[in-house]
């Protein structure tokens, strides 16, 4: 049977949507190199990754909610939430060290709330960080009003811009490798990893084989609280500064990096690699268009469209492969159907 | 609906009944708001602080219209305040281009250029089988964008604009502005559509069932894309009344009204879970949702305390309606288990 098959068919069943996307990637790269020659400067790609470094944070625990068909739209508001949460603690002279825990903490009990109110009420993830969305960058502005913070200690500021002696990567890039590299272990791995496959597949089937999905997911939106106020954190030592309306919007990005990434709505699907191969894409073309001057609003414009773009190209992939099919199907059917009346 | 009848079958009389339904439970909450705010400060309820009132829930309540028949159906449409934005420059663009265009074709023009942008999501969502969320998401940003672009800093003020057109959002009919009056015309169209014709009935079933829908014989691709497109024309007309009501328009207006539009959306009882609600209960939550505000600035509230206060109705609106369909399962369960 697949001998019968044209090879280019085959092969299109062959090419992952991670061969895709890296392809694109280098394609991007090599549009940067040949555009403009600042580049492939190490002073350039420090920015880059150092640029996009808080959407990559978000993005891990994002994919897999994604995958296990739910959302969280409350991301970028936790992080607003912990960077005003640092520049308060900070004014009141609290311990650096502490008042980061302290931010992680209220990460943490942000993502129990959203955790608690899908498991515990059965509320849809859509409507429940909607909601979230606004109450915590509501506490972000109560607790902080329309103020700023900026002094903080150079020993922090300078982790946030600084990059590891001799190389182009950002000290807080490094956060993302490390947190990459135990995702990708511990979805690819572990049980875990396939009992979140399992439950983005098929809810009820994988509650039967014994998956505990209330304790699931209650840990993935306090990992997704956590690693947003993290990522907090690290804005708020990026930009040295402290302001309620810190990252508003960046739920986007991270979305559209997910989905990029070919993790589907549906759940189910998708790889870390895929995540981390659409981030970079998404950084590179930014930086190429900002090196190339493009205004920031086209900018939007871009993110926007490659999330539109994502689930568009595959679902039309899909439905003309499906469409090949029928018309296979109906050719063999319509052939034995003039065999039989031969015979 | 069955709530209704229900609680009067149990012998708690109308009162119980009253309370117990949304539309009735909210016009308590507004009542009791009022009442308490007024006893607080008596100007709460003085012509001008009512007509006030009455203009900003107006443009709120035009686009929860739209939004309702978008919930109803399971989806979600976030790229409204980004239409909103557009049509309301693009009004003021054609006061200043075309000295002397009559208001009507202004509103016309506007209302279309909003069709047409509703169509790009509904074709998206309905052809390109693009979930609401993600197309509305990124088409938000996309008109938000397109929008930053085309504006590139400039203004409309409202010296731009003739009075004529301000008069909507200024002058009074029967102490109602008119504004007002536009939006109370199109909510008695809309609530009768959806509750008497048989457009309005598929939006519920839909929401109600998509797979009992698509088997019942309803064209599910045609009635959402229906949906989004309503939803469009509306916020279209939405921004050229906000450049009647505000007079002055740049790049940012309207940015971020997508979630008090849903917020009150839901907690006017338009379950997110698709099938039930109406359009006059969506109203009364835009209208408690207004009144409530403006009691916490006739209170002295820091205005940085809205946006939260607003997140959590948002999250006790969707608890009630799972308690109550809960409450509303469990009790068939009972009845059906005696047969």
């Amino acid at each position: 049977m697949s001998q019968s098959q044209p090879s280019t068919r085959r092969l299109a069943r062959r090419v992952s949507w991670e061969t895709i996307l890296a392809l694109l990637l280098l394609i991007a790269v090599a549009g940067g190199t040949f555009l403009n020659k600042d580049f492939l400067t190490s002073d350039n790609w420090a920015n880059l990754l150092a640029n996009f470094v808080e959407i990559a944070l978000m993005a891990l625990p994002l994919s897999l909610i994604v995958i296990t068909n739910d959302i969280d739209l409350s991301v970028a508001s936790m992080l607003g939430l912990s960077s005003s949460l640092l520049g308060l603690l900070w004014e009141y002279k609290l311990a650096m060290p502490l008042a980061i825990l302290i931010c992680l903490v209220v990460g943490a009990l942000c993502g129990a709330f959203n955790g608690f109110m899908i498991v515990r009420f059965r509320l849809p993830s859509l409507a429940v960080t909607i909601g979230t969305l606004a109450l915590f960058r509501g506490f972000a502005y109560i607790i902080l009003g329309d103020k700023a913070i900026a002094d903080f200690p150079p020993e922090y500021t300078g982790f946030g811009i600084g990059v590891i002696p001799y190389t182009f990567i950002p000290m807080p890039f490094v956060l993302f490798i490390v947190l990459a590299l135990i995702f990708w272990v511990v979805l690819h791995h572990t049980t875990i990893g396939r009992s979140l496959y399992a439950v983005g597949g098929n809810q009820t089937a994988a509650r039967f084989s014994g998956v505990n999905i209330s304790r699931l997911k209650m840990l993935l939106f306090i990992l997704s609280g956590v690693i947003s106020a993290l990522a907090g954190i690290v804005f708020t030592f990026r930009f040295s500064s402290s302001r309620a309306d810190n990252g508003t919007g960046f739920e986007l990005s991270a979305i559209a990096a997910v989905f990029l990434g070919g993790v589907t709505v549906q759940g189910g699907k998708g790889t870390v690699t895929g995540v981390v191969l659409s981030l970079l894409l998404i950084g590179v073309i930014n930086n190429v268009l900002t090196l190339a001057d493009v205004a920031s609003e086209i900018l939007r414009i871009v993110t926007g469209s490659l999330l539109i773009i994502s689930i568009l190209l595959p679902n039309l992939i899909a439905s003309t492969r499906e469409r090949l099919r029928l018309m296979q199907r109906q050719k063999e059917i319509a052939k034995l159907g003039t065999a039989s009346v031969a015979k | 609906m069955t709530k209704e009848l229900k609680s009067s079958a149990d012998g708690h009389g109308w009162m119980n009944a009253f309370v117990r339904s949304r539309v009735g439970s909210l016009v308590l909450l507004i009542a009791v708001l009022t009442v308490l705010t007024t006893a607080l400060n008596p100007r709460f309820v003085s012509p001008q602080s009512l007509k006030d009132l009455m203009l900003n829930v107006s443009i709120i309540a035009l686009l929860v219209l739209g939004q309702t028949v978008i919930i109803l159906m399971r989806q979600i449409d976030l790229s409204i305040s980004s239409i909103v934005g557009i049509t309301a420059f693009l009004s003021g663009t054609l006061f200043i281009n075309y000295p002397g265009i009559p208001s009507v074709a202004v509103v016309l023009i506007a209302v279309l250029a909003g069709l047409v942008l509703g169509t790009v999501n509904a074709a998206l969502i309905a052809w390109g089988r693009i979930p609401a969320l993600i197309t509305t998401l990124g088409t938000l940003y996309i008109f938000r964008g397109a929008n930053y672009a085309w504006v590139h800093g400039r203004q409309v003020n409202a010296v731009n604009v003739p009075g004529s057109f301000l008069a909507i959002g200024t002058s009074t009919f029967v102490g109602i502005p008119l504004l007002t009056w536009i939006v109370l015309i199109l909510l008695v169209i809309f609530a009768i559509g959806l509750r008497q014709y048989r457009v309005g009935r598929e939006f519920y079933a839909i929401g109600s069932n998509p797979t009992a829908a698509v088997l019942a014989g309803i064209n599910v691709s045609r009635r959402l894309a229906t949906g989004f497109i309503v939803s469009g024309a509306i916020a279209g007309l939405a921004g050229a009344l906000w450049l009647a009501r505000f007079g002055t328009v740049d790049a940012t207006a309207a940015e971020g009204i997508e979630l008090t539009v849903i917020t009150s959306t839901v907690v006017g009882g338009v379950a997110i879970t698709g099938g039930v609600g109406t359009v006059v209960g969506a109203v009364l939550g835009a209208l408690l949702l207004s009144v409530f505000s403006s009691t916490l600035v006739f209170l002295r509230v820091p205005s940085f305390w809205q946006q939260s206060f607003q997140g959590a109705m948002l999250l006790l609106a969707i608890a009630a309606d799972a308690y109550l369909a809960y409450r509303h399962a469990l009790r068939s369960r009972v009845k059906w288990s005696h047969v």
